[in-house]
């Protein structure tokens, strides 16, 4: 259980003025302390619980700064980094119960490592092999969208969908359904998210808008997206909208877990803005040095997510060095995983590629496939008689 | 010949317990049947768009279905295309059977990337995993002196679109199966509703389900010898007002019905222009990259050794779809048809 009895906040390092109105349970010092009435989300926290957040933040960096690496050996064709927005991710994703839908953005490794997906199979989008890489029915975790915004319209017709289904508002919590949805600033001023806040709105949906502000989109700082602090966003529409330091991983999940548990019961939908920052670069094509003055992320450095949930649970005799250990090690495997699994990715031929365009049989898709599939066979043939 | 109207529910009922019944509709009045009949069947298929649950459709199509099914099933939305589509997307996911109305053909492009990136793309993307039977119904086409933005034919768009599917029906007949066999198909399905012809009517054959068409499949409307008119949605009617003419000049015409512009039933239009030689098609669509170009293309590939002549297009001009008083020179009407059967036929 998380004890509430941390001291006034120390001074810390670096100049980052996080918004007073963000939500906060951990500060950079370690102290926990209560945060109103989402308190009882994180004192009810277990030591399994406390470590498992840990464990999966960890495992996430370890896999993004893998990934960034073999992005720089040509392994993969692209990489989004995560680094830095693992407490937003993990924290809000271990709100979720199974029977809960996510829907990631393209940034959210840490939700999919929450969800249980294999990090690995994230590989066969970057690496070109295939535009999916996972069963979304399987864990209850869409695919990735490149299109941004496009998937919170997605999820907000599967959540009417659950007040269709009447799974929500049952009276019993364990069978109640919620979907939450990941986006990030830049997302704000599409349309798409705007038309989803107004369906979710009218509808009640249970769904929660989970905006990770990281600052910047691409190179646009979000004073180029908005005038207001985004979590204002939801108001117009008759949405709350709560605004959480997206570097606490406990504030991250209390306030995340009490949205889906008030969207479980009928209550309708919350946004929640995680005020968080991207140290890495947008993607492995991006330089930041271009438009991010390099201070700012040495700033954050200093609000690291897992430092901070580290040195609470060393302070709280939550876990000891063995178990940081243990996770290290998990994360070198899952690193050394990786490497080997990345390599074996093969797109498959060209002919499942005509099958799937279609869910039932297509005589344009016919045609062109046999086609194709006669013109590769007199080209093997060819070869085969040059050699 | 029994005839009913079944404006009511309770008319319905024979068609529904199997037995045929023909009746004379409209075509917006079957495929209204057409509905109720796919929303009895399919406890999860809902109709979702703007005003099609109290009013009934600007053009009454799902007239008194929110009566019927109610407010769970026939759905007033906001006002926002990507909106409805995007939903419509999510509640596929969750085991429904959307049928999306988009109220205007020119209504359809603020809803383009939930159609052409999100919708079309999901099953590939995902490996199959997921299907998405998803149906969007657009009146489309001009000549109801409409203002802007309400006559348009944005086929080749969507036909062009790998992953969606694109029919239209032109004949009561074919509105009543077309949309209970969209809604029973897997893939996702534009299904444009050729809005001048939305009040002609003629005898419907209710409930006799295996009279029907398999959707995709071309229809020989008029048999003929000399020449192939190949037409769709609104323009069957004038290929087939054309055809009436030429067989008073002696000129025996073969009108198809393409009902479906994706994919396209190329194999009947080969096996007519086999035996003719010579082919126009006719659409409202702008000729240029429209759906007779391909058309064109693949039957002149086809039947090569066949063609008398080049084959000719009958359709709009690359403008803007102009005023409603100047669109009567815009269309392909009878006169400009009856110029390129001549035309062919000169060779």
């Amino acid at each position: 259980m998380v004890d509430m009895g941390g001291s006034q906040p120390v001074g810390t390092a670096g100049a980052v003025d996080l918004p007073e109105t963000a939500l906060q349970f951990l500060s950079p010092d370690g102290q926990v302390r209560s945060a109103g009435p989402y308190s009882p989300y994180v004192e009810s926290l277990t030591t399994d619980d406390l470590r498992s957040l840990y464990r999966d933040m960890v495992l996430t960096r370890k896999f993004d700064a893998e990934a960034t690496a073999l992005q720089r050996q040509g392994e993969l064709g692209l990489w989004v980094p995560s680094i830095g927005q693992e407490a937003a991710q993990v924290g809000s994703a271990h709100g979720l119960k199974p029977q809960d839908f996510a829907f990631p953005g393209y940034r959210d490794h840490g939700v999919l490592a929450s969800r249980g997906v294999d990090l690995v199979q994230t590989f066969a989008h970057t690496r070109g092999v295939d535009h999916g890489g996972w069963d979304p029915r399987e864990h209850n975790c869409h695919l990735y969208t490149l299109v941004v915004g496009a998937q919170t319209l997605h999820a907000t017709g599967y959540a009417i969908g659950i007040v269709k289904d009447h799974a929500c508002a049952t009276g019993d919590p364990t069978k109640d359904e919620a979907v939450i949805v990941y986006f990030g600033d830049g997302a704000t001023s599409e349309g798409d998210l705007n038309e989803a806040l107004v369906f979710a709105g009218v509808n009640q949906a249970p769904l929660v808008f989970f905006c990770q502000n990281n600052q910047y989109a691409i190179s646009e700082p979000t004073s180029r997206q908005s005038r207001v602090p985004l979590f204002h966003r939801g108001a117009g529409f008759g949405i709350p909208g709560v605004q959480v330091d997206g570097n606490d991983v406990l504030a991250c999940y209390a306030v995340t877990a009490a949205a889906l548990d008030a969207a479980r019961a009928g209550m309708g939908p919350t946004f929640i803005e995680a005020f968080t920052y991207r140290l890495g670069a947008h993607t492995t094509s991006d330089d930041p040095t271009r438009y991010r003055d390099s201070h700012d992320a040495e700033s954050w450095k200093a609000l690291d997510p897992i430092a901070r949930l580290r040195l609470y649970l060393t302070l709280s005799d939550h876990a000891d060095q063995n178990f940081f250990d243990e996770v290290d090690v998990e994360g070198a495997a899952l690193a050394a995983r990786a490497r080997e699994a990345v390599r074996k990715l093969e797109a498959p031929p060209l002919d499942s590629f005509f099958d799937l365009a279609y869910n039932e049989p297509h005589p344009l898709v016919a045609e062109e496939h046999a086609e194709w599939t006669a013109f590769e066979t007199a080209r093997l043939e060819l070869m085969g008689a040059g050699r | 010949m029994t005839v009913t109207i079944p404006d009511t529910a309770a008319d319905m009922d024979t068609a529904q317990s199997g037995q045929t019944e023909v009746a004379r509709l409209s075509l917006a009045k079957a495929i209204n049947a057409g509905l109720r009949e796919a929303m009895t069947r399919h406890p999860k298929a809902v109709i979702m768009g703007e005003d099609v649950g109290q009013l009934g459709g600007v053009f009454r199509v799902t007239d008194g279905l929110l009566d019927s099914f109610g407010p769970e099933r026939v759905i007033d939305t906001p006002l926002a295309e990507a909106g409805i589509v995007g939903t419509a997307i999510g509640l596929a996911m969750r085991g429904y059977l959307p049928i999306c109305e988009i109220q205007f053909d020119g209504f359809v492009y603020p809803a383009l990337d939930q159609i052409v990136s999100q919708l079309a793309k999901l099953h590939s993307r995902s490996g199959g995993r997921l299907t998405l039977p998803v149906v969007i119904r657009v009146p489309y086409g001009g000549g109801i002196g409409a203002v802007e933005h309400h006559s348009e034919s944005p086929e080749a768009l969507f036909a062009h679109t790998p992953g969606l599917r694109v029919v239209t029906p032109s004949t009561p007949q074919d509105g009543y199966w077309m949309i209970q066999q969209a809604v029973e198909a897997t893939d996702p399905i534009l299904f444009l509703e050729p809005k001048a012809r939305y009040w002609d009517s003629a005898d419907v054959r209710l409930g006799d389900r295996d009279a029907a068409l398999p959707l995709g499949k071309a229809a020989v409307v008029a048999p003929g010898r000399d020449i192939t008119l190949v037409a769709y949605g609104p323009s069957v009617r004038v290929g087939l007002e054309a055809a009436e003419l030429a067989r008073g000049e002696g000129v025996s015409v073969e009108v198809i019905d393409l009902r479906s512009v994706s994919p396209i039933d190329f194999d009947a239009i080969e096996e007519s222009v086999r035996r003719t030689g010579r082919l126009v098609v006719v659409h409202e669509a702008p000729v240029f990259f429209g759906a007779g170009a391909e058309i064109a293309a693949r039957i002149s590939q086809r039947c090569f050794y066949n063609l008398e002549a080049p084959v000719l297009r009958v359709g709009g001009f690359h403008m803007p779809y102009p005023p409603a008083r100047r669109e009567a020179d815009y269309l392909p009407d009878v006169d400009r048809v009856i110029g390129a059967l001549a035309q062919a036929l000169s060779y």
